[in-house]
């Protein structure tokens, strides 16, 4: 077990994969010289040359389609989007080519993508690089999504997304590059896709929440422990396919639903969330479900209204209350 | 051989018919496949219909103006001799197969679908006469599982809602709840009533039911009643030593009963019917509805095909069917399509009693207790077991002399029990 | 050739009988430049194109009898039924589709050629469009790559002159669309797409180009269609006229090919109706194989979507 950082945790998931399998390669803007414009990429093309992690031109679009073709004809292209938000000039080839081509050629080709980045809001970064992009991601049939919370949820998940031989949206967060956490060394340690871990236990309500959201969840219910309130914390971790049974088993114990997004709130991952748990927990829910999300509007620059936008710890703690009622 | 039929083209996926403006061509005309030969209207454009087939243009089959469905043969193309008669007059080309899912596919798209648990108690849902009851879905859960009925109890929940601590809290029965910290104090529970002379109590959806039914059919169903004694004796001690046997479902007096019903009604048919009003409806297969009192009601669950089941089959569901009753776990299509019932009061010691039929069977079966008491057989008094049984008829579909020899069937199968086990 | 026309023309029949749905893009007039270009490839080298690609799926190798189901959309079709007219794909021979976004297949094109370099093959793609994809952003963006990246790709603009109904000096500010690799410097070339030796001949040296070199080209064919953009769009159209129509069809590339062969005493009548008979005997069995053929079962609706891998934590997908 180590203690590192999520970015030194996907930089030794992409390290130990390409190691792995030599059709595994990593292009993007800045991936290669630069390192990384995050710096998930350090010392990767020192290790692997510049024949396997191609630095790219600025376009979305077309480089993705390289992985895409890249995918068809057999190799494993991990696609790095400098944020996810430039991920939007690249949602044709996504959603168009990359879900579908499996689908369309009646099986034939597989996709076997893996488009990774960070996403959501960071600090003042304002309108156009903070968005929260899982939402678009999840209504495609064909895609998988992935958001990894924790530093052995980045390694673990990554291994797996770039296994998986399906085009898996993986979208990590710049905020939580720095955040350390304890990791298996095991080079075989890998987290299954559409596995959710209930990262809390608790007995008084379930609060769903993944990314960042997560560490916000952790402190309202660390505050809320003190009267004696016990807050279940479930991660989806993967959010298309859900796990269904880890949810629906907290609800079912707990009886309360508070679901947590950063993103704005309509039609946000939490309206799916609360569709599942109201078609198949209905009579076991004691009170109705609950969302915490993000304002509806684009992130704002100004320091304190960027703070509004994005859920806060008063805003969880309200709302679990309020379930309580 | 060569014939073209040339037909109206569909030119889009909503085009349903088209318009034939101008031959460009004449009956005896040569025509070579790719030469147009008419101009078509249709709902985006006016377009050229060429040719697909070589010939000769041998007959024209519709005039220019008229509109013509998607299909529709318009011309005959073949070589100068062919006999063309085959190619005309048939009616148009069936169009062709939509998009529309055929019925009757069972796609299953999500793979999981929400799991139903079916209500437990009350065949038809009908609002209680306070209006809509705000309980969250876990209160009515519990409420439904535990017997409570909701609507007497006040919710403590935000906007008066009854939520979970409420059910709780009243199945404690006024003792305070095992403590839950919560930052809301809590309220107790409804309260019972001291003082006032008349209680009024609201109707729950069961008694409303009963009500109704029982009502509509004293009033619509003309009753008669017909009563016997049977000689128990051989009965008692056959069931004495079935429940003796290890391994075995206990057998009861109202078991036996009802397998010796469903051979009688099976003997005797006209008996296990229905009104119908232009007719009656003589039912092929027994299915016995059997009463089971409830702390504040009656249900009758239905033991399906008792025809076809042997003794122990019978008792086995039956009990099983009635614990089930008496803990509100019931599935909807287990207290619906009885043919016939039994109701026994024997164990509150009833002797004898007069059941009201339950539409639209035809009868109802009435079993007392079994007594023991001095009887005479032989010239002399001894102590036997007797049983009555009052069989209630509709008289629109049993006569006195049909009741009168079913109660003769049934009585004998009780009075001679190893019947009971030989037949099936 | 001969086979390409006669199917495309036996679809649009087929189309206009209902069986054939949604849309039907038909290649009438430009075989030349699918059955020219991919004549000079080996079979290990791959093709990607439009929904304009019956005859680009066909030429490649693909069963007519299995494109012809595609079409009715049964489950014997090349894409099982699931893509369709415009989306039919071909592992076997190296058919990447069958694609609806113009555009779309260009930096997918890329990416195959990318992947033979990192393989060390010598294979190439060839990469069909038509001259409505030049103004999308990614033609420049896989024409930049390809040059960048030295990506064995030879890039194909069928020009027909028109993008659906647009001319094409109504949607290019400079139409000599074989230029446009110049600024990422790619060579270029415009041919006559009515000649199917010409398309040969200047293909084949851009596929050595690719081979040897690992350099792109952009190659224009000069083409025309001779129907409708589809079986919506009547030939007749309200955007080109009645006569330019007839005028490009005195060039019909089979005919052209015909005759020469007739002229220089390489084919004879009587091989020409045998010829004729042959593809006419292949376009109806591939109908008969078609109305034959049933549809896909329920259960493939959902099939597909995703492909199963070991990584998944077994739960159902959502």
């Amino acid at each position: 077990m180590a203690v590192i950082t999520y970015r030194e945790a996907l930089n030794q998931a992409l390290r130990e994969e390409m190691e792995r399998d030599e059709t595994v390669f990593l292009i993007g803007e800045e991936v290669g010289v630069y390192g990384g414009a995050y710096k998930v990429s350090q010392g990767l093309l020192e290790k692997f040359g510049p024949k396997r992690i191609i630095d790219t031109p600025i376009c979305e679009s077309g480089f993705t389609g390289v992985g895409i073709g890249a995918a068809m004809v057999g190799l494993r292209p991990i696609v790095e989007m400098m944020t996810f938000n430039f991920a939007i000039l690249a949602l044709d080839q996504i959603v168009n080519h990359a879900a579908k081509i499996h689908y369309m050629s009646g099986g034939q080709f597989a996709i076997p993508l893996v488009v990774r980045g960070p996403g959501g809001p960071a600090h003042q970064l304002a309108a156009q690089h903070s968005q929260s992009m899982e939402s678009y991601f999840c209504h495609v049939p064909g895609l998988k999504v992935v958001r990894p919370t924790t530093a052995a949820d980045a390694k673990g998940l990554l291994k797996s997304s770039i296994r998986d031989d399906n085009p898996v949206i993986f979208i990590e967060a710049e905020t939580l590059y720095p955040m350390k956490g304890e990791v298996p060394e095991d080079p075989d340690f890998t987290i299954p896709l559409g596995v959710a871990e209930v990262k809390r236990a608790g007995r008084d309500v379930t609060v769903v929440a993944y990314s960042r959201m997560y560490y916000l969840a952790l402190e309202a219910a660390e505050e809320l422990d003190k009267e004696g309130i016990s807050v279940e914390i479930v991660d989806p971790r993967t959010l298309r396919p859900l796990d269904k049974e880890t949810l629906l088993a907290s609800i079912r114990k707990t009886h309360r639903a508070v679901l947590l997004e950063s993103g704005a709130g309509y039609a946000g991952m939490g309206a799916e969330f609360a569709a599942v748990i109201a078609e198949e927990a209905f009579d076991d829910l004691d009170a109705p479900i609950e969302r915490v999300t993000g304002a509806n509007a684009p992130m704002p620059y100004a320091r304190n209204l960027e703070r509004l936008k994005t859920p806060s710890k008063t805003q969880v703690i309200e709302t679990i209350r309020k379930v309580l009622a | 051989m060569a014939i073209t039929r040339v037909v109206m083209p569909k030119l889009s996926d909503a085009m349903e018919t088209g318009k034939l403006l101008k031959w460009l061509k004449k009956e005896g005309d040569r025509v070579e496949g790719g030469e147009i030969l008419a101009e078509i209207e249709t709902d985006k454009a006016d377009i050229e219909l060429e040719a697909f087939g070589s010939g000769v243009l041998r007959k024209i089959l519709v005039s220019p103006g008229t509109d013509v469905p998607v299909g529709a043969a318009i011309a005959v193309i073949a070589d100068p001799t062919e006999d063309i008669s085959g190619a005309l007059g048939s009616t148009a080309a069936k169009p062709a197969p939509t998009a529309e899912p055929k019925t009757g596919e069972t796609v299953s798209i999500s793979p999981s679908s929400a799991s139903q648990t079916a209500p437990a108690v009350e065949p038809e849902a009908e609002p209680t006469p306070t209006g809509r009851v705000r309980a969250s879905p876990l209160a009515k859960r519990l409420a439904r599982e535990s017997g409570v009925e909701i609507t007497v109890l006040k919710g403590s929940g935000p906007g008066g809602r009854i939520v979970r601590r409420d059910i709780e809290a009243y199945l404690a029965q006024g003792k305070r709840p095992a403590p839950v910290v919560r930052p809301v104090p809590l309220r107790p529970a409804a309260a019972t009533a001291v003082g006032p002379e008349v209680e009024d109590r609201p109707l729950s959806s069961m008694r409303k039911t009963i009500a109704r039914r029982m009502a509509e059919s004293k009033a619509t169903v003309p009753h008669f009643y017909l009563t016997v004694e049977v000689k128990m004796d051989h009965a008692w001690g056959l069931r004495e030593q079935l429940n003796r046997l290890e391994g075995q479902p206990k057998v009861s007096v109202t078991d036996l009963v009802l397998k010796a019903s469903a051979l009688a009604l099976h003997a005797h048919p006209e008996i296990n019917a229905s009104f119908a009003g232009e007719s009656i409806k003589i039912h092929r297969r027994v299915h016995l509805g059997i009463a089971v009192a409830l702390d504040d009601g009656l249900i009758t669950p239905v033991l399906r095909e008792c025809d076809a089941k042997s003794l122990s089959e019978i008792a086995g569901e039956a009990r099983d069917l009635t614990e089930r009753a008496r803990t509100r776990k019931l599935k909807a299509q287990e207290i619906t399509g009885a043919t016939f019932t039994v109701s026994n009061l024997g164990m509150y010691d009833i002797e004898e009693f007069s059941a009201i039929i339950n539409p639209p069977e035809g009868a109802i079966l009435a079993v007392g207790s079994v007594v023991e008491q001095p009887v005479a057989e032989g010239g002399q008094i001894r102590i036997g077991r007797r049983m009555r049984l009052t069989l209630s008829c509709d008289h629109r579909v049993i006569d006195g002399a049909m009741g009168a020899r079913f109660l003769q069937t049934l009585t004998r199968l009780l009075e001679e029990p190893l019947r009971l086990i030989l037949s099936s | 050739m001969l086979l390409i026309r006669r199917f495309e023309e036996k679809a649009a029949e087929m189309y206009a009988l209902g069986k054939i749905g949604g849309f039907l893009h038909l290649y009438i007039g430009q075989e030349a430049v699918a059955v020219g270009a991919i004549s000079a490839l080996r079979p290990d080298d791959y093709v990607i194109g439009t929904y304009r690609e019956h005859g680009h799926a066909i030429a490649k190798g693909s069963d007519p009898n299995r494109v012809m189901a595609e079409l009715f959309g049964k489950a014997t079709g090349v894409s099982k039924g699931k893509g369709g007219s415009m989306h039919l794909f071909d592992k076997s021979c190296h058919f990447l589709g069958g694609h609806a976004i113009v555009g779309g297949p260009l930096p997918i094109a890329a990416g195959v050629g990318f992947a033979i370099n990192y393989r060390g093959g010598d294979q190439v793609i060839l990469c069909f469009f038509g001259d409505g994809t030049v103004p999308q952003g990614e033609f420049h963006e896989s024409l930049n790559l390809s040059a960048l990246w030295k990506l064995p790709v030879v890039w194909i603009c069928e020009n027909n002159r028109y993008a659906m109904g647009t001319a094409i000096d109504r949607f290019l500010a400079r139409t000599e669309i074989w230029k446009f690799g110049e600024p990422y410097g790619i060579p270029g070339e415009a041919l006559d797409g009515m000649d199917v030796l010409a398309v040969r001949e200047g293909v084949a040296r851009a596929v050595t180009r690719a081979r040897a070199e690992k350099r792109p080209t952009l190659i224009e064919a000069r083409t025309y269609r001779f129907r409708g953009h589809s079986m919506r769009d009547p030939s007749a159209a309200i955007y080109r006229t009645k006569d330019e129509v007839e005028r490009e069809k005195q060039r019909d590339p089979i005919v052209l090919l015909r005759e020469r062969l007739f002229s220089q005493e390489h084919l004879t009548e009587m091989e020409w109706k045998t010829l004729a008979e042959e593809v006419e005997q292949k376009v109806q069995g591939a109908v008969d194989f078609a109305e034959s053929s049933p549809e896909p079962p329920a259960e493939w609706l959902v099939e597909d979507v995703y492909r199963a891998t070991k990584t998944d934590g077994a739960k159902p997908w959502r």
